[in-house]
């Protein structure tokens, strides 16, 4: 199914992508687009790697997940990387400078994200202290507790 | 007349929730034992209030069965050549439609509350029906002032435009009215909350009153969420079976708080402790359900879900959560130095354990609500952010797996103190379990860290679920108790399912020719064929596979990729063969220049456990509902006859006392 196209990125993917992007649709899909690769080992790689990367036409689901011509044509590049040698870290960094942080799930610590990373020590640090004050104290006082 | 009818309820309603308001306040302000003259008024009010938003609902709904074009609402978002099922089903499938659904179970459940409910406090009563009406009132102004559903149009049009059509679905039809009375349940709960703040009535009698509103919400939230993911699982034609979408993501949220707030309520009813910290799950449970429908209905998220892209509703709805989130914090704030904190408890108990699980669930919240917004806050920015699975899973999971492990000890401690020495036997069982089952599964095949926790941890969980049944008479085990069990064994279940579909998967893409074989698993699938067919509202490609196991008998299993014409816009109908130990899944693609069609094929080993563990949670609330609500009626039974008794006893006494 192909979610409703965000405009933002469709309007990315106008700048990105040369040629004529009304063609697209008619246009048949890459090979590896819906083919895997022989070698499992490679293609569980390439899997892995897909899901980690955002469908940017659609509404959050990885390229693994949609339909969109567009996630096609990446999981082409993906799988073609991949046998070609690359490791997909390469192929992130590859397509991380085509379209930007944006395309990536992976987390990665930086000016932008690092409060997705603080918050969650934060977290662990009250609720460790809350545990400490509701029921660390408890034990000394737990004799008058009626 | 229906539309104007349908309006003109609204607006009384809307008055009669001023009025409700209004009386309730009254009640508030006399010295508690006094007769307000106005309070009288608050529970008619909220009755007929409800009559009236059900009826105006039951009107948009007849003017969609009908599809009544002159209506604006209905000629945009219907068509005349739907399924009558989707025709009645496509009113609550856009904005105005939901908002008034919303509204509708809003006023319902204020007035069965107003109606039955007749244990609390005159005073407190007032109070929560109050602030029952002033949520409604704000609901009322929206629908009424920014998205009237009854607007009429100049001249009706010749034809429908039609719903979308991955809305056209039997799973999704009743995936948001199940997912809105969740989100409604908790605002009495809200409310309820509120009342006894006000009136300084937080005790283990208001939490017996809140505890089947809390539960009942829950219930429904936990199948609307299944039902949820079952339906992205069959419908988006990938096999994934939750996204961490923002839209699941809120209906996600609400659900967490309401788990923690259904245990505290229970510590409440039970032991009269963790006073404070309900009334605050009760406001953010309701905050959460707020927060929920601003994310969906606001537009703020591009996605199916989101039908309005009006800015304007975006705010007027961020307002309504400012107004009543900052409004309940504020009353929190000043009153919660009031209410004592209640009967206190040592680590080592069945109440220490619920509150770490209380905490662990409020942190799981705070992760999901910080991935949800973050990407929203910093695309104000210009700057746009993934945040995806990759985030959701292992941040969760630090929270999730202490969680899993202490319910799975939790039950079988005593309430208020108790040496973790008494039930050293069921901890080494349960450790040695999760242990064997890791060590087993390792032995087998390598497989990421999460999924394999989940294995070892699921049968771990299945077994503590039962063991506090262990030495029991389970003739004479409480309903209530059974529905704990049974909830607690639905997240071992549920959680097996996860895990075997994140570790087991087999997935087979390919170009295949008519004729052609594809193996996936154990499953041969021979595509025998490809022909078009046509529905009422959609043509279709359908291919004819015929799935062998072990070259047994063959299957026929019939994907479908869908052309729906208004609106335009394909779908895949994947093709399911259940077994008993998983599920083969099947779509269509399209074909390719060489005449081979794109075949994708899964085998998901166990993965029906997900939704059968999610039917098993909400079924163990259904019997904690009934439970509670059988002892309840023997409570009244009781007191009726009781006081018939001294009735009778005191009938008997002016009789002579025969004199020496």
């Amino acid at each position: 199914m192909i979610r409703p196209a965000v405009l933002a990125a469709l309007a990315l993917l106008a700048v990105v992508l040369p040629g004529p992007l009304g063609a697209q649709d008619t246009m048949p899909p890459a090979p590896y687009a819906y083919q895997q690769l022989d070698d499992p080992k490679l293609e569980a790689e390439a899997t892995a790697l897909m899901h980690t990367l955002r469908c940017l036409k659609c509404q959050s689901q990885s390229i693994a997940d949609s339909d969109a011509p567009m996630a096609g044509d990446m999981r082409h590049q993906v799988r073609s990387r991949i046998l070609a040698g690359e490791s997909p870290d390469q192929i992130r960094a590859w397509l991380i400078a085509r379209y930007g942080d944006y395309v990536s799930y992976q987390p990665e610590v930086n000016s932008i994200t690092w409060p997705l990373f603080a918050v969650p020590v934060l977290v662990i640090l009250l609720v460790a202290g809350v545990l400490l004050r509701r029921l660390g104290k408890r034990r000394s006082d737990g004799g008058e507790a009626a | 007349m229906i539309a104007e009818i349908g309006l003109a309820a609204l607006w009384l309603a809307a008055a009669l929730a001023v009025l409700q308001m209004v009386s309730g306040v009254m009640a508030l302000r006399v010295p508690e034992g006094e007769a307000a003259p106005l309070a009288i008024y608050t529970r008619p009010a909220a009755i007929l209030q409800a009559f009236l938003a059900v009826l105006s609902f039951a009107l948009l709904l007849y003017a969609f069965a009908i599809t009544d074009l002159s209506i604006k609402l209905v000629a945009s978002n219907s068509h005349s050549m739907k399924p009558l099922i989707y025709k009645v089903t496509g009113t609550w499938g856009n904005h105005e439609g939901s908002m008034l659904l919303w509204v509708g179970v809003l006023a319902a459940s204020g007035g069965l509350l107003a109606a039955f409910e007749k244990r609390l406090p005159e005073r407190t009563m007032g109070a929560t029906l109050a602030v029952q009406g002033f949520v409604a009132l704000g609901f009322y102004a929206f629908l009424l002032l920014s998205s009237n559903p009854f607007e009429r149009l100049p001249v009706p049009a010749d034809e429908g435009t039609g719903l979308n059509p991955l809305l056209q679905d039997i799973g999704l039809a009743f995936h948001p009215p199940t997912l809105y009375a969740g989100y409604v349940g908790l605002s009495v709960a809200f409310s309820l909350a509120m009342g006894a703040l006000l009136t300084r009535e937080v005790n283990p009698s208001f939490a017996r009153v809140m505890r089947p509103w809390v539960l009942g919400a829950w219930v429904l939230l936990t199948l609307g969420i299944t039902a949820g993911s079952f339906w992205a699982y069959y419908e988006l034609g990938w096999g994934g079976w939750w996204f961490w979408d923002p839209v699941e993501n809120a209906s996600l949220m609400p659900w967490l708080a309401a788990t923690a707030l259904m245990h505290s309520v229970s510590v409440l009813a039970a032991r009269d402790a963790l006073r404070t910290w309900t009334i605050m799950l009760g406001v953010l449970a309701f905050s959460m359900s707020m927060l929920g429908t601003f994310l969906v209905r606001s537009g703020v998220l591009t996605s199916v879900h989101a039908f309005a892209v009006d800015p304007e509703r975006g705010s007027f709805i961020l307002a309504l959560l400012g107004l009543y989130i900052g409004g309940a914090f504020t009353i929190f704030a000043l009153r919660a130095g009031a209410v004592a904190e209640g009967k206190r408890f040592a680590a080592a108990s069945r109440e220490g354990a619920l509150v770490f699980n209380n905490l662990m669930l409020s942190a799981i919240l705070a992760i999901v609500l910080l991935g949800t917004l973050y990407p929203l806050l910093t695309e104000a920015f210009d700057v746009r952010v993934s945040v995806g699975p990759p985030y959701f899973n292992p941040a969760s999971a630090i929270f999730a797996i202490p969680m899993l492990l202490v319910m799975a000890v939790g039950p079988l401690l005593r309430w208020r103190a108790d040496r973790p020495a008494r039930i050293q036997f069921e901890i080494l069982l349960i450790a040695a379990v999760v242990i064997g089952a890791i060590a087993l599964v390792s032995f087998f095949g390598s497989y990421p860290l999460l999924p394999l926790l989940g294995l070892g941890l699921a049968p771990a969980l299945a077994v503590a679920a039962v063991l506090p049944l262990r030495g029991r008479n389970l003739r004479r085990v409480p309903v209530a108790t059974w529905g704990m069990v049974l909830a607690h064994f639905g997240v071992a279940v549920s959680l097996f399912g996860m895990a075997c579909e994140g570790a087991f998967t087999e997935e087979r893409l390919a170009a295949v020719a008519p004729g052609g074989t594809e193996q996936v698993g154990d499953f041969a699938v021979t595509l025998e064929g490809v022909a078009p067919v046509a529905g009422p509202n959609w043509t279709a490609i359908e291919a004819r596979l015929a799935v062998r196991q072990d070259g047994g008998k063959p299957v026929i299993l019939t994907p479908q990729a869908r052309s729906f014409w208004s609106p335009p816009q394909a779908t895949s109908e994947s093709a399911l063969l259940t077994k008993w130990n998983g599920q083969l899944y099947a779509v269509i693609g399209n074909r390719a220049e060489d005449g081979r069609w794109q075949l994708r094929l899964w085998w998901k080993p166990f993965v029906t456990c997900i939704w059968y563990g999610g039917i098993l949670i909400a079924l163990g609330g259904v019997l904690a509902i009934a439970g509670r609500l059988r002892v309840d009626i023997k409570r009244r039974r009781a007191a009726v006859r009781g006081a018939g008794r001294r009735a009778d006893l005191e009938a008997l006494q002016p009789l002579p006392v025969p004199a020496e």
